[in-house]
């Protein structure tokens, strides 16, 4: 079972960090995903996946026995899977705003934030602020 | 109680502000953010006088219950949170249109809730997800200005703080398939132990990966400079004055446990001297106020990671004043840089100048701030870097010093050259003066007034951190 996952979680940080180092935005947004997902399973695989032994403490001991099936990666996995879900529905939506703005997908052409020093600024104005009279 | 109210109150204003508007809603933010200021003096009066607090919620036993503790450190960093936040909100009150105003203020309330359980929280898994609020907050406030320059910067933070927070999830992951437990007293009780503890030495380096990312170190930087400026000043003020210092803070709750391992001390260490070097740096070579003061923060960081790196109680009381102090100073720059562009009509440098006749009050407050970034006695920041540097002396780290004394002096080149370029020399066009709302100067005074006294008593805050239990160089 362990085998089987780590299997699985090596080709998802592969490909995923593949799929990050694209210029292609969208592609680098599914590489997050994917890696998200490959972080997921870590976590999971703690929780020794496969044993049969069940999670109950026994009476008058404190803590689980050595290769117990531990219930608590679940639970993160679950809290982790609804942010990371969320995250990736807003990135995916910023990530289309993005593109409709700057009219590109490549990554490597949004430069508006890290101009040279010594370029001009583009406009005299900053338009974030405009102040209530 | 007293640990959970500073962290319900922000959150439960956060939900409101979505349905308010208008003058009920900067109303009732700005009462709630002085209502938390009050809150964090209680808790911090309750650790001064009884000691740590702790709180178990559901009342399950130490290690296996999810814990608040606060002590003396995270009682300061509350207080200073809610500080930077009152002020920030009574600037935003004036500042910003009114259209998405409800949503800014739930945002900011959102990002002041998030911080303050993250200074709060005592096991890994729990600041994870505070960590995720805090990048979820930030990134709303970011796309709300709607420009190209926002949703650019809001994308470039997204995909670095993303894979900082993946790496950060398959750590503490890792270290609970290891070890069993998450809790900060329960994971320093595994790392003394003899059998186990090697265990957290790599997966701890992996967390250290994650926060330093997030911290903005040395080859990992880049995206600070390039997503900070695009938030309006009084903004930059919260997200520039809090959301780095935060990381650090937190470096400083796990690494007397999780990476107390002497390659790490070593590799933090020379970190932090490129990461100061680089980032004033780049401060002296920019001309743009924001991006100035965004590059100071990485050199900041970098002085923070020193003492960090020196992991021995005394270090850790001096990077926790210089930690104390940078979050103040740095928040009223921001704010003083807010003002500058209402002043001259421009952030760049190069386009502005006359504002010492003009504004001599702001001129004053911004010489104090400047010249406690730099460290000139007797302000507050030379205290925090007396206190580091003189325990870099202690464990011969000459190398090391050289570098924090130089990293001083090109802070003040790139300080005095906002001096002479903003404010001595006489503008190129004209002055735009929009009118300063009088509250905004108000409330920077009294921000410049904590730091002066900082500067001026240093001596009971340093107290205190040294009564901290600092133990083999981390909190906890």
């Amino acid at each position: 079972m362990s085998l089987i996952l780590i299997v699985v979680i090596s080709i998802c940080v592969s490909s995923g960090i593949l799929l990050l180092l694209s210029r292609e935005v969208f592609r680098m947004i599914m590489g997050l995903a994917v890696l998200g997902t490959a972080a997921n399973l870590v976590v999971f695989t703690g929780g020794r996946p496969g044993s049969l032994v069940p999670a109950v403490i026994e009476q008058g001991s404190q803590a689980l026995m050595t290769d117990a099936a531990s219930p608590l990666p679940q639970a993160l996995v679950l809290t982790a899977i609804v942010i990371g879900f969320a995250l990736l529905c807003f990135a995916l939506i910023l990530a289309a705003a993005v593109v409709n703005q700057q009219d590109s997908s490549d990554v490597a052409s949004y430069r508006e934030n890290e101009p040279s020093a010594s370029a001009k600024a583009q406009s005299d104005k900053p338009m974030v602020m405009e102040i209530e009279s | 109680m007293s640990l959970l109210m500073p962290f319900l109150l922000p959150i439960a204003t956060s939900l409101l502000s979505v349905f308010l508007k208008g003058r009920l809603l900067t109303g009732i933010n700005l009462f709630s953010s002085f209502a938390l200021l009050v809150l964090a003096m209680q808790l911090l009066f309750e650790v001064v006088l009884s000691g740590p607090q702790s709180l178990m919620f559901g009342d399950w036993p130490a290690p296996y219950g999810i814990e608040f503790y606060g002590d003396g450190l995270s009682a300061i960093m509350i207080m200073l949170i809610s500080l930077v936040s009152a002020v920030v909100m009574v600037f935003m009150a004036h500042w910003q249109r009114t259209a998405d105003k409800s949503a800014y203020f739930a945002l900011m309330q959102c990002l002041v809730a998030s911080a303050i359980a993250v200074s709060l929280a005592a096991d890994l898994f729990n600041l994870y997800v505070w960590f995720e609020l805090m990048l979820i907050a930030v990134l709303g406030l970011m796309v709300l200005g709607k420009g190209h320059q926002q949703t650019e910067a809001a994308l470039k933070y997204f995909a670095v703080s993303m894979v900082g927070t993946l790496i950060m999830l398959a750590a503490i992951g890792m270290i609970h398939g290891a070890v069993g437990h998450l809790n900060f007293s329960a994971l320093a009780e595994i790392a003394a132990s003899e059998e186990s503890g090697h265990h957290l030495s790599l997966y701890g380096g992996m967390l250290l990966l994650a926060l330093l990312l997030k911290i903005g170190a040395f080859p990992l930087f880049a995206w600070l400079p390039a997503s900070y400026h695009a938030l309006p000043a009084p903004l930059l003020a919260l997200v520039g004055g809090l959301l780095t210092k935060i990381s650090v803070y937190v470096l400083m709750r796990i690494s007397g446990q999780v990476l107390d391992y002497q390659l790490y001390h070593e590799a933090i260490g020379w970190l932090a001297v490129i990461t100061m070097l680089s980032g004033v740096l780049g401060a002296a070579y920019h001309w743009d106020l924001r991006r100035i003061l965004s590059f100071h923060i990485v050199s900041q960081v970098g002085f923070l990671l020193l003492g960090v790196a020196l992991a021995t109680p005394a270090g850790m009381t001096g990077t926790a004043f210089f930690l104390f102090h940078n979050i103040l100073v740095k928040a009223n720059l921001f704010l003083i840089a807010g003002l500058i562009w209402m002043t001259a009509g421009h952030y760049d440098l190069r386009k502005i100048g006359g504002l010492y006749p003009a504004r001599p009050l702001l001129s004053v407050i911004f010489l104090l701030s400047a010249l406690s970034l730099v460290g000139v006695p007797p302000t507050s920041g030379f205290w925090g870097k007396l206190l580091i540097i003189m325990e870099t002396l202690t464990q011969e780290k000459y190398l090391w010093a050289a570098a924090a004394l130089i990293t001083g002096m090109l802070t003040l080149y790139s300080m005095s050259k906002i001096w002479l370029e903003g404010f001595w020399k006489p503008h190129p066009d004209q002055l735009v003066s929009l009118a300063i709302p009088k509250s905004s100067y108000l409330v920077m005074l009294i921000m410049s007034l904590v730091i002066l006294m900082m500067g001026l008593m240093p001596g009971p805050l340093i107290d205190l951190l040294q009564q901290q239990q600092w133990q083999a160089g981390g909190a906890l």
